[in-house]
C-alpha cells in the first residue's frame, strides 16, 4: 500500500523526469522489463521511474524481478518473446552469458535496450545500452570542488567504494583526473568504505584520529552518498562542522544527502540518474517510428547538485520514489 | 568320504593394537561347500579376523593362505579379486543408483568402453533370478527392502569373487521370512562350492544353517567343532568362558537378606526393543541380568533410564508411579545409570575429574544452584577416596585415566546424587584384574548399604558373586529369573540356551 | 590464585593484543592518544572500543554456542532484522521502549528458530543456521522495503552514538554484557552443563542433563545478542541497511570466538577471551585505517595477523614454547 502511495506522490511529479515527452509515438506498446530486484534504494527507486515513464507515454509495461538471478532473467526474456512484446529493457546481473538469449531476441526481430550496466556480447545482439559514466561522475565531483577550494590548500581524504569494484575504480579515476595538475589540491589518505554508510563513518573516524583530530582535513569525497552521510556523522562526532570544516562531496543523489544539505552538511553530490528508461523509451520512438537506429551507449547526464538546487524539493521528490 | 578341500585358511594369526592383543595365535580354516560360523561376543576378535582375512588388516604375526598358497591383502580389493567377497549387516552399496548398476558397478560389461545398459540389464536379471530374485534391476536400489539390497549385495559378492563369501550378521535386520529366504540362498551357495563365514548373535541361526563353528573369547580361539557334536550350552559356555566342572560358591547375597520393594516395573516394555518386563527391585539386592549380547539386556536398561521411552507398562516407586520419559527424570527420581559404552555415553573426556565426578548432581540440583569449588572439591575427594580413583590431581581430564578409574568416576558421579536406584550396563568390561576385583566389592557393599542395584554382565561368575537375583534375557523377552540356590553358572547358561535345547532334543 | 590471575594475562590473546597496540603505535605515534570532548572520551583507542562492540556483543553469544559445539552464522542477518524493527516502528511513530523490545524479540524468536532445529530436529548448526543467514536478511529488506530507513529517535540514537561516564554506549552495552554473562555462566551451574553438552552430547544426557532445553537457551541468548547489536549498528548511523548491516560480521565473531581460545569442537570457553579476540580485530582493522596503507592491503594484513595469532595458540606453539606456564594453568584451573 505504501508503495502505491508513493507512486501517486511521485507522479505528480514525474515531469522532472520525463524530460521532453515526444508524441505518442509508443502508445500502446508492449514493453517488457527483465530488472534485476531490488538491492538497494537506488535500484527501487529506477524501477519506480520506469515505471513512471511508461505510464507517461502510455507503454504497457510488463515488469519481471529476476532476484538478483541470471536464470530468472534469461527466463523472463524469453517469455516476452513469447508474447510477442515490441521492445524489451534489460538490467542485466551479470555481464556474461547472454548471446543465445539476445540471439533469440534478435530472431524475433525485437528490440533489446541494456539499462545501467553494459554485458559482453556481440554489440549487434542489441539496440543499444543507456548507463551513467562513471568516470564522469568522479570528474564532475572533482571539478567542483576545484571551483569551491579555489587557491587554497585543500587535503583530501577519499572514501573509496569496494575495493576492485567497477564504480570505485571509475570514480577515483574520474576525480583525480579533475584534480590533476593543481598543485594546491591532494588526496592524503584514502581507504574503503565498502559503499556502506557505518563503514563510512568508521573509516572517517579513523581519519579524524590521523589528520591531527580532523583538523587537517579540507574536504572529503565519498564514492557515494551512504559512506557520505556516515562521514558527515563521524565529523560531528569530532566536534567539527561538516560542510564548513569539511567540505563534503559525493556520488548518486539519493534523499538523505539531499536532507543533509537542507541542514548545510554536504556540499555538493552528482547525480546517478535512475532514469535509464526515459532516454531508453526515446531511443525506442526514434528506431521504431522514425527508423533512426540509435548509437550503441546512450550516456546518461551526470548532473551536480549544490545547496543552491532547492535540496528540500530534491528530497520530497526523491523520497517518493522508493530510494 | 573324503573332507571337502580346504580353501581359505588363517595360521597363527596374532594382531596387536598399541599395547592390546586383538587377536593372539588365532586358525581357522573354512572348506569349500561349508557354512562356518564365527561365534564371541563382542570384543572377542571376531571382526578382527575377518578385517584380516579379507585384506581390511594385515595380521601381525602368522599367515593367511588361500588353496594352499600364502597370501597377503593389501585392500579388500584385492582379496576381493582373489575370490574372497564381503557382504555386512549394513549394506554399503549405492542407494540411489539402480539395482543392475549396484551388481555390477566397477565391472560393467563394457563394448569399445561405453557401457551397454541393455546388455546389463539383461545380465543382472539372469544373475538375479538364479537367487529367486525377480526385481525391475532398473530401479533404483534403494526402493527395495533391505532383504532385497543383502540378496543383491551378496549376488554382487559371490559375482566378483566366487570362492569364499563373509556374511557379517546379515539377519540383524531381516524379520523371519526375510531370514528363510536368506537361508535358502546359503544352502544353494553351499551347494555350488562356496565357503561361507557366517557371523551372528542368534545361536539358533547358528544350528539352523551351519556345519561347523569356531567360538573366539578375548582375542584367543576357544576352538572349532562341527555343530552336530555340541549342544546350545556347550556353545554359551564356550562363549561366555565357563567351566561348569568347577562347583561354584553360592551367591554370597542371600535373597532373604534385601529390604521391602522399592521399585516396580510393571509391564514395562517398548515394541521392537524389549517385549514387556515386570520386575520389582528392592532395597538392599542385586538384581543380576544374563543374556547374549542383542538379548535385549542394554534396551532394557535404557528403558528403565529414561533414555528410550517406554511405550506400555508403568513404574511405580515406593507405592507412587512415577514417569520414566527422560534421564532428567529419572535422575530426579534418584537413579544412576553407568552405561555400556563408557567413552560415547559416559565420559566428558575433556572435562577434569572433578568435574566429571560432580556433573550428575550438579544436573540434578539444576542450573542455578552451582556447587562452588569447595563443594566440588570436597564431593570430588570423597568420592574418589571411597572408590580409590587413582588420579595424579582431580583438575587433570578423564580422558588421561585408565578404563578402570574412569568407571570408578563413573560410578562415583551417581554415587554423589546419593542414588536410590542404579543400574550397571558391563561395569567391569574392558578393566584390568585388580580393578575389576574393587568393582565387584562396591556393588556388595552398595547393596549392603541399601541400595536397589541392576547389573548387567556378560561374566557369568561375577553375576554369580553378587546377584541377590537373576533375570535372564533372551530375544528380547526377560525368559527367566533364578533365584537361590539355581544363581549358578550353568542354569544361567542353560537358561540362556534353553530354546535352542528344546529345539535340538 | 596469583598465578592464575598471571597466566591470563601472558596468554596468547592478550600477547597479541599487545603486539597489534604496539605496530599501530608505530605506525601512528598519536595511537594512544586520548582527549576529552564534549563530554566524552575521544581518540583512537575509543574508536577501536567503540567499533569492536558489536563483534564483541555477538562474540558473548557465539561462544556460548560454540562452547556447545555449535555455530550460528545467522547473527548477522539477526542484525539486520532487528535494526530493521527498530527503525521501521520509531519511524511508524511508535515510542522507542517498544520498538527496542520488539527488535530484541525478533532476536529471541530467531534465536529460539536456530535452535529448535539445531536441539529438537537435530539438524547439523551449520545448516540448521544458515537458513536464517540467508532468509534473514531478505525479511530484513521485506520491513525497510530495501531501502535505508533513516530515523530521528533519540533513544535508539543514543543507543549507537551516546555516552556514559564519557565511554561510548556500545562500548558500555557490551562491557556490561560480558560481564553479567560471564557472572550468569560462572556463578550459576550452566557454564559447566554447557561444557559437558559441548564435549559430549550423549554423555551429558546420560548424566541427567537437559541438553535439549540448554542448546534451546544458546541459540537464543545468542539472537538476543544480536538484536542488540543490531540495534546498536543502526543508531550507530541513524538508519537501517538491510543490505548491509552486520554483513559478514558471523564470521568475525566466529573468528574472535576462535581467537579466543574457545574450540570449534566445544567444550571449555571463555567470555571474557572471546572479547578481547574482537577487540584484537578491531584494533588491527583501525590500526589499518590510521595507517595510511592503501585498502588493498586491509585483507592481506588482516590475514596474516590472524594465521599469526592462530598459530601462537596451536597446541603445537604451546609445548614449543610454553610449556612451563601452559602446564601451570593446566593445574591451576
Amino acid at each position: 500500500m505504501k508503495v502505491l502511495k508513493q507512486l501517486a506522490l511521485a507522479a505528480s511529479t514525474v515531469a522532472l523526469f520525463a524530460g521532453v515527452a515526444q508524441a505518442d509515438g509508443l502508445q500502446g506498446k508492449v514493453v517488457g522489463f527483465s530488472q534485476i530486484g531490488s538491492e538497494s534504494g537506488w535500484r527501487a527507486a529506477e524501477t519506480s521511474v520506469t515505471k513512471l515513464q511508461a505510464e507517461e507515454r502510455g507503454i504497457d509495461l510488463k515488469f519481471a524481478d529476476a532476484q538478483q538471478k541470471q536464470e530468472n532473467q534469461i527466463k523472463a526474456i524469453r517469455g516476452f518473446i513469447a508474447q510477442g512484446v515490441d521492445a524489451i529493457l534489460v538490467a542485466p546481473v551479470v555481464a556474461t552469458g547472454w548471446d543465445a538469449v539476445l540471439q533469440e531476441a534478435k530472431d524475433a526481430n525485437i528490440p533489446v535496450i541494456l539499462l545501467d550496466r553494459g554485458v559482453d556480447a556481440s554489440e549487434d545482439l542489441y539496440l543499444t545500452s543507456v548507463a551513467s559514466d562513471q568516470v564522469k561522475e568522479g570528474r564532475v565531483a572533482g571539478e567542483w570542488l576545484v571551483n569551491t577550494v579555489g587557491d587554497k590548500d585543500c587535503k583530501i581524504v577519499e572514501l573509496q567504494g569496494t575495493v576492485g569494484s567497477t564504480p570505485a575504480i571509475n570514480r577515483k579515476q574520474g576525480f583525480e583526473e579533475a584534480i590533476a595538475g593543481k598543485a594546491n589540491l591532494t588526496i592524503a589518505r584514502s581507504q574503503t568504505g565498502d559503499f556502506t554508510r557505518s563503514k563510512g563513518k568508521e573509516v572517517m573516524e579513523g581519519f579524524i584520529k590521523a589528520e591531527n583530530g580532523g583538523k587537517d582535513i579540507c574536504a572529503v569525497y565519498a564514492h557515494n552518498d551512504d559512506m557520505a552521510v556516515g562521514a558527515i556523522q563521524a565529523i560531528k562526532d569530532a566536534g567539527l562542522k561538516p560542510g564548513t570544516d569539511i567540505l563534503v562531496v559525493s556520488i548518486d543523489a539519493v534523499p538523505d544527502i539531499f536532507a543533509a544539505m537542507v541542514a548545510g552538511e554536504a556540499n555538493a553530490t552528482v547525480e546517478l540518474t535512475p532514469n535509464m528508461a526515459g532516454p531508453a523509451f526515446d531511443a525506442l520512438d526514434a528506431y521504431l517510428n522514425g527508423g533512426t537506429v540509435p548509437e550503441k551507449f546512450i550516456i546518461t547526464e551526470s548532473k551536480l547538485y549544490t545547496p543552491a538546487d532547492n535540496p528540500q524539493g530534491e528530497y520530497d521528490t526523491r523520497k517518493g520514489l522508493g530510494y | 568320504m573324503t573332507e571337502p578341500a580346504t580353501v581359505l585358511q588363517a595360521r597363527g594369526v596374532v594382531k596387536v593394537f598399541g599395547q592390546h592383543r586383538a587377536l593372539d595365535d588365532v586358525s581357522i580354516d573354512l572348506r569349500a561347500g561349508e557354512v562356518h560360523a564365527l561365534l564371541g561376543e563382542n570384543g572377542a576378535g571376531k571382526s578382527t579376523l575377518i578385517k584380516i582375512l579379507t585384506g581390511a588388516y594385515q595380521a601381525t604375526e602368522g599367515e593367511v593362505l588361500l588353496e594352499g598358497q600364502p597370501v597377503r591383502f593389501a585392500d579388500p580389493l584385492q582379496a576381493q579379486a582373489a575370490g574372497i567377497g564381503t557382504v555386512y549387516q549394513e549394506v554399503n552399496l549405492l542407494p540411489n543408483r539402480s539395482v543392475a548398476e549396484n551388481l555390477f558397478l566397477g565391472h560393467q560389461p563394457t563394448r569399445f568402453g561405453f557401457v551397454q545398459k541393455k546388455v546389463i540389464y539383461a545380465k543382472a536379471r539372469a544373475v538375479l533370478a538364479t537367487y529367486g530374485l525377480d526385481v525391475d534391476v532398473r530401479a533404483e536400489l534403494g526402493s527395495y527392502s533391505v532383504a532385497v539390497q543383502q540378496i543383491v549385495a551378496i549376488a554382487r559378492a559371490v559375482e566378483l569373487s566366487g570362492k569364499v563369501l563373509v556374511l557379517d550378521e546379515p539377519t540383524a535386520s531381516l524379520d523371519r521370512n526375510e531370514v528363510d529366504r536368506l537361508f535358502d540362498i546359503i544352502r544353494q551357495l553351499k551347494a555350488r562350492g562356496l565357503a561361507i563365514i557366517f557371523i551372528t548373535h542368534f545361536l539358533d541361526q547358528v544350528f539352523a544353517i551351519s556345519d561347523r563353528m569356531t567360538v573366539l573369547r578375548n582375542g584367543k580361539l576357544i576352538g572349532t567343532s562341527s555343530l552336530k557334536d555340541v549342544s546350545p550350552t556347550d556353545v554359551v559356555r564356550m562363549m561366555l568362558g565357563k567351566d561348569l566342572e568347577i562347583l561354584h560358591p553360592v551367591s554370597t547375597a542371600a535373597e532373604g537378606a534385601s529390604g521391602p520393594v522399592m521399585l516396580s516395573f510393571d509391564g514395562f516394555g517398548k515394541p521392537g526393543k524389549v517385549a514387556p518386563v515386570t520386575l520389582d527391585i528392592h532395597r538392599g539386592e542385586v538384581v543380576g541380568v544374563a543374556g547374549l549380547l542383542g538379548s535385549g539386556r542394554t534396551e532394557l536398561a535404557r528403558l528403565m533410564f529414561g533414555v528410550d521411552t517406554a511405550e506400555s507398562g508403568k513404574v511405580t516407586m515406593n507405592g507412587k508411579e512415577i514417569s520414566l520419559r527422560s534421564p532428567v527424570q529419572a535422575v530426579q527420581a534418584g537413579f544412576g545409570f553407568c552405561p555400556e559404552d563408557r567413552k560415547a555415553d559416559g565420559i566428558f573426556g575433556d572435562l577434569s575429574v572433578r568435574e566429571n565426578l560432580i556433573i550428575a548432581l550438579q544436573a540434578k540440583l539444576g542450573w542455578f544452584k552451582a556447587l562452588n569449588r569447595d563443594e566440588q572439591l570436597e564431593i570430588a575427594g570423597r568420592y574418589a577416596e571411597a572408590l580409590d580413583i587413582r588420579a595424579a590431581n582431580h583438575d587433570m581430564p578423564i580422558k588421561l585415566l585408565s578404563g578402570g578409574n574412569q568407571q570408578k568416576v563413573i560410578l562415583g558421579r551417581w554415587l554423589a546424587i546419593d542414588p536410590n536406584f542404579l543400574i550397571l550396563d558391563e561395569p567391569t568390561r574392558g578393566i584390568d584384574v585388580g580393578a575389576h576385583a574393587e568393582i565387584v566389592r562396591t556393588i556388595n557393599r552398595l547393596r549392603e548399604d541399601g541400595l536397589g542395584l541392576l547389573v548387567i554382565s556378560s561374566e557369568l561368575d561375577e553375576i554369580v558373586a553378587y546377584s541377590s537375583r537373576v533375570v535372564v534375557m533372551r530375544d528380547r523377552q526377560m525368559v527367566a529369573e533364578l533365584h537361590g540356590q539355581d544363581i549358578s553358572p550353568k542354569i544361567i547358561v542353560q537358561a540362556i540356551a534353553a530354546q535352542h535345547q528344546e529345539a535340538a532334543e | 590464585m596469583k598465578t592464575r590471575v598471571l597466566s591470563r594475562l601472558i596468554s596468547p590473546q592478550t600477547m597479541a593484543l599487545a603486539a597489534v597496540l604496539l605496530v599501530n603505535w608505530i605506525l601512528f605515534p598519536g595511537f594512544f592518544d586520548i582527549e576529552w570532548k564534549d563530554g566524552r572520551l575521544f581518540g583512537s583507542l575509543i574508536d577501536v572500543l567503540n567499533r569492536g562492540a558489536p563483534v564483541a556483543i555477538l562474540a558473548i553469544g557465539m561462544t556460548a554456542v560454540i562452547a556447545t559445539k555449535g555455530v550460528d552464522l545467522s547473527v548477522g542477518a539477526v542484525m539486520a532484522i532487528a535494526g530493521a524493527t527498530a527503525a521501521t516502528m520509531v519511524e511508524a511513530g511508535w515510542p522507542a521502549h517498544t520498538a527496542v523490545a520488539v527488535a530484541l524479540l525478533a532476536g529471541l524468536a530467531c534465536g529460539l528458530w536456530n535452535g529448535v532445529l539445531v536441539a529438537l530436529l537435530d539438524i547439523q548448526p551449520i545448516i540448521a543456521t544458515l537458513v536464517i543467514m540467508v532468509a534473514g536478511r531478505g525479511i530484513a529488506q521485506l520491513i525497510t522495503e530495501g531501502s535505508i530507513v533513516t530515523f530521528s529517535d533519540p533513544t535508539l540514537i543514543f543507543i549507537g552514538t551516546g555516552s556514559f561516564l564519557g565511554l561510548p554506549m556500545p562500548v558500555v552495552i557490551a562491557a556490561t554484557l560480558a560481564v553479567l554473562a560471564t557472572l550468569l555462566v560462572r556463578r550459576t551451574a550452566l557454564g559447566l552443563l554447557v561444557e559437558a553438552v559441548g564435549v559430549n552430547r550423549s554423555a551429558a544426557r546420560y548424566a541427567g542433563i537437559s541438553a535439549n532445553v540448554l542448546l534451546l537457551a544458546v541459540y537464543v541468548f545468542c539472537g538476543f545478542c544480536a538484536a542488540i547489536a543490531g540495534m546498536i549498528v543502526a543508531g550507530d548511523i541513524r538508519g537501517a541497511d538491510a543490505n548491509n548491516a552486520g554483513l559478514w560480521l558471523e564470521l568475525d565473531a566466529i573468528l574472535a570466538v576462535v581467537i579466543g581460545g574457545t574450540s570449534l569442537l566445544g567444550g571449555r570457553f571463555s567470555i571474557l577471551m572471546s572479547v578481547l579476540g574482537a577487540v584484537i580485530i578491531q584494533a588491527m582493522n583501525t590500526g589499518i585505517l590510521v595507517s595510511g596503507f592503501p585498502p588493498e592491503f586491509n585483507l592481506v594484513v588482516k590475514s596474516g595477523v590472524i594465521i599469526l595469532i592462530l598459530v601462537l595458540q596451536s597446541p603445537l606453539s604451546a609445548t614449543l614454547f610454553l610449556r612451563a606456564p601452559k602446564a601451570k594453568t593446566g593445574a591451576s584451573k
